[in-house]
């Protein structure tokens, strides 16, 4: 199909482009901006007036939540949803049930996915099998299944010698292991950023000691190994400073943020709110605006919606027996606008964050971008419109979010993958 | 924020918390109890304020101390009152929270006292009410986690305020295990609330929260220098199984450095009152001595306790006070 998108204000960061430009899609690809090819004769024309077009997102973290927690959510509903926000791109932890920590496993994920035809994903396998800690996982074989890279989602490893085997064994591939800074014991019993506020509600800490140690402790292990680290979801300023340090001193490292931590506080949870229960905890505001001010100038290479999925019966508890997660790749797009205008970001510059620097670190060359020859993974958004987050409009089977009730910018009109319309608003 | 437990009159609908409770709410919750207190010198103990209101006293976690104070505040109301230990029944068989309240309910509560072991479980019931467009049936909370133990701190104010009449003029220092107590908390929330110049929290780093001092207290580590010239000493209960999670040594450590013996209270007021919450550890945080001496206030905390707690149910679900429905 020869779809010509017109009228719209294109935007791709890799290329630094934003201008109103003609975009020209076929064959699944992208085939040219601005005068169309020799001979195209599109079949379809999209109006894009007063639409941004810009590549697909990319979200280095969403949980289908499938194998293992369907009654939380499918690959169907949160499909939908990332049909729905725009995000045409999904890194998936591996902490499922199983984990993901087989090659069928993930071969079956990646086939799942394939028949749905929605959004590419790309599975993160477990480290270690199990998520345990104990037993490295397969990871060649893991990689030859479709696996970007190793992680343990939110479950550290205890012992820092199986780490380090993890680490060294995955360096000898060149494989690529994301790490949540969370040392286990600390964080072990705690619910909420160890300050002031878990101190008036009577909450267990987590101390931002609990990011540092580990973070000393991934740098060092990355350094010795030669291991390809990724940190995933800082949540403090300290934890930022850290991950610059080791890049001061020459280390490859890169690292990501998520929507909740760039725009909410501890102060957020108010009167036990357990939407805000999240893995990291919500810190400080000081924290947040590092937070912000690190993902504006680069430091921080890419946000992400962190999508979890969590019923009502796992939130409607009191806050630290709840489940922690949110829901978010409905508002991942809303939520990179709002920080982009709150901070004055161009949006070339903000939308990079979740596109062309996202894939960057899953290592997706053919998509985050509009070079011709991209796949046409596209998001065409009016960025003037707002939508107040309800528990009705959002797609994902997880409707807890600490942003509900709020009224974001962005409005998703189509989502394009390979070429197709996923997504029409009607 | 909007307070959960003000109604939109800025009345008293639940009480779930000192902490944000106006000071005229206190004061206005000390003032009603006062004449309660006679009611326990009377031959028949007994007033018609609750009659045909159903309380239903709802304990996630054990108590008996707690309970059977609010079971008395409530019977010399003339409520009828429900005991329900949850811990060992419907929870233990799976059933949710808010699974047993809505059952509840459906019996025709007119007031739930919650304790439960997670903080904000109260909160999470009067937000559920609110939803579900029954609340009329009004939260006391009796205990939630380290959060709050809000009936405590106001029988604790109403214990001050008999005994030294005036907030605006007292030091008070509050002793012992403070992050995890839920009892300092609504202590520290109603001094700062009501007045007093300064409070003061003595005891070791492992046992005070993290900015504690953001709360208004000034902190203290040394209990000799904590307690010089204060007005009240308040004593905290120490749970023995702080000496897991390596919190604290021994108990004997402890009381060593912490315990409050005759001889370091004598460096406070020499009209200083002592109290605790209870039950006490007699060797651990405090000494015979002291707690059965003439400072002692202990026993009449308790007596009190009953007093401020049909003030509460009174005003929120009697037909007098000054929260009428």
């Amino acid at each position: 199909m020869k779809i010509r998108i017109t009228n719209g204000r294109l935007i791709d960061p890799a290329n630094g482009l934003d201008d109103r430009r003609d975009l020209y899609l076929a064959d699944g690809k992208i085939v040219a901006t601005g005068q169309a090819p020799d001979g195209f004769s599109a079949e379809r024309t999209i109006d894009a007036a007063n639409l941004v077009v810009a590549p697909g997102l990319i979200d280095l973290a969403a949980r289908l939540r499938e194998p293992g927690f369907e009654y939380r959510a499918t690959l169907e509903s949160e499909m939908d949803a990332a049909m729905a926000g725009g995000v045409t791109s999904l890194a998936i932890p591996p902490d499922t049930d199983p984990a993901l920590d087989e090659p069928g496993l993930v071969e079956m994920l990646c086939y799942r996915a394939k028949k749905l035809n929605r959004a590419h994903v790309y599975p993160v396998g477990a480290l270690t099998i199990g998520l345990k800690g104990e037993r490295l996982s397969e990871m060649a074989e893991l990689v030859e299944a479709g696996c970007v890279a190793f992680s343990q989602a939110n479950v550290p490893i205890v012992d820092n010698n199986v780490l380090m085997r993890a680490l060294q064994y995955a360096a000898t591939f060149d494989f690529r292991v994301w790490l949540q800074p969370l040392a286990p014991f600390l964080a072990r019993t705690g619910v909420a950023h160890d300050g002031e506020v878990a101190t008036r509600l009577g909450l267990p800490g987590i101390p931002v000691a609990a990011e540092t140690i580990a973070l000393y402790t991934y740098i060092q292990l990355a350094r010795t190994t030669g291991a390809r680290l990724h940190v995933t979801r800082l949540s403090s300023a300290a934890g930022l400073a850290l991950v610059e340090q080791a890049r001061v001193e020459g280390m490859d490292i890169t690292c990501d943020v998520s929507i909740n931590h760039l725009h909410l506080s501890d102060m957020d949870i108010g009167y036990f709110n357990s939407n805000c229960h999240l893995v990291p905890p919500l810190r400080s505001q000081r924290d947040r605006d590092a937070l912000r001010q690190g993902l504006a100038d680069g430091r921080i290479n890419a946000l992400c919606s962190d999508h979890t999925p969590v019923d009502d019966d796992g939130k409607l508890t009191p806050f630290s027996e709840s489940e922690p997660g949110a829901t978010g790749l409905e508002l991942l797009l809303p939520l990179t606008l709002k920080w982009a205008q709150e901070s004055g970001l161009p949006l070339v510059k903000a939308l990079a964050r979740v596109t062309s620097d996202a894939a960057r670190i899953v290592g997706i060359t053919k998509a985050g971008h509009l070079t011709p020859g991209a796949r046409a993974d596209l998001c065409l958004f009016d960025p003037a419109a707002h939508v107040t987050v309800s528990r009705d409009q959002l797609r994902s089977q997880g409707k807890n979010t600490p942003f509900l009730g709020m009224e974001l910018p962005g409005r998703v009109h189509y989502t394009l993958v390979e070429g197709q319309v996923m997504h029409e608003l009607s | 924020m909007h307070n959960p437990q003000l109604n939109k009159h800025g009345e008293l609908q639940h009480l779930l918390t000192i902490d944000g409770l106006p000071r005229d709410i206190i004061t206005a919750i000390l003032d009603t109890a006062a004449p309660f207190t006679e009611v326990a010198e009377r031959e028949v103990k007994k007033l018609p304020l609750l009659r045909g209101k159903s309380i239903f006293n709802l304990f996630f976690e054990n108590s008996t101390r707690t309970r059977t104070t609010f079971e008395i505040a409530a019977k010399r109301l003339s409520a009828d009152v429900v005991n329900l230990n949850v811990s060992t029944s419907s929870t233990a068989k799976g059933e949710s929270l808010l699974d047993t309240v809505d059952n509840l309910c459906a019996m025709q509560a007119d007031m739930f006292v919650v304790r439960h072991a997670a903080s904000g479980a109260p909160f999470l019931i009067a937000q559920h009410l609110l939803a579900t467009g029954r609340d009329h049936i009004h939260v006391v909370n009796a205990g939630d986690g380290r959060h709050a133990h809000p009936t405590q701190g106001l029988l604790d104010m109403y214990t001050i305020r008999h005994y030294k009449r005036d907030f605006t003029n007292l030091t008070v220092a509050i002793v012992g295990d403070v992050l995890h107590s839920r009892v300092a908390r609504s202590q520290i929330s109603a001094l700062t609330t009501l007045g007093v110049p300064e409070v003061r929290v003595i005891g070791p780093k492992t046992l005070l929260p993290t900015e504690v001092e953001r709360m208004g207290v000034r902190v203290f580590h040394d209990i000799r220098e904590g307690l010089k010239g204060v007005d009240v000493v308040m004593m905290l209960r120490l749970q023995n199984e702080r000496m897991n999670g390596a919190l604290l040594p021994t108990p004997q450590e402890y009381y060593k450095v912490w315990g409050l013996t005759a001889e370091k209270l004598a460096l406070a007021k020499p009209d200083a009152i002592v109290m605790h919450p209870g039950p006490m550890n007699r060797g651990v945080e405090i000494d015979s001595s002291v707690a059965d001496g003439t400072q002692a206030v202990i026993l009449p905390q308790v007596t009190f306790g009953i007093a401020v707690r049909m003030a509460v149910m009174s005003m929120l679900a009697g037909q007098q006070g000054s929260n009428k429905q």
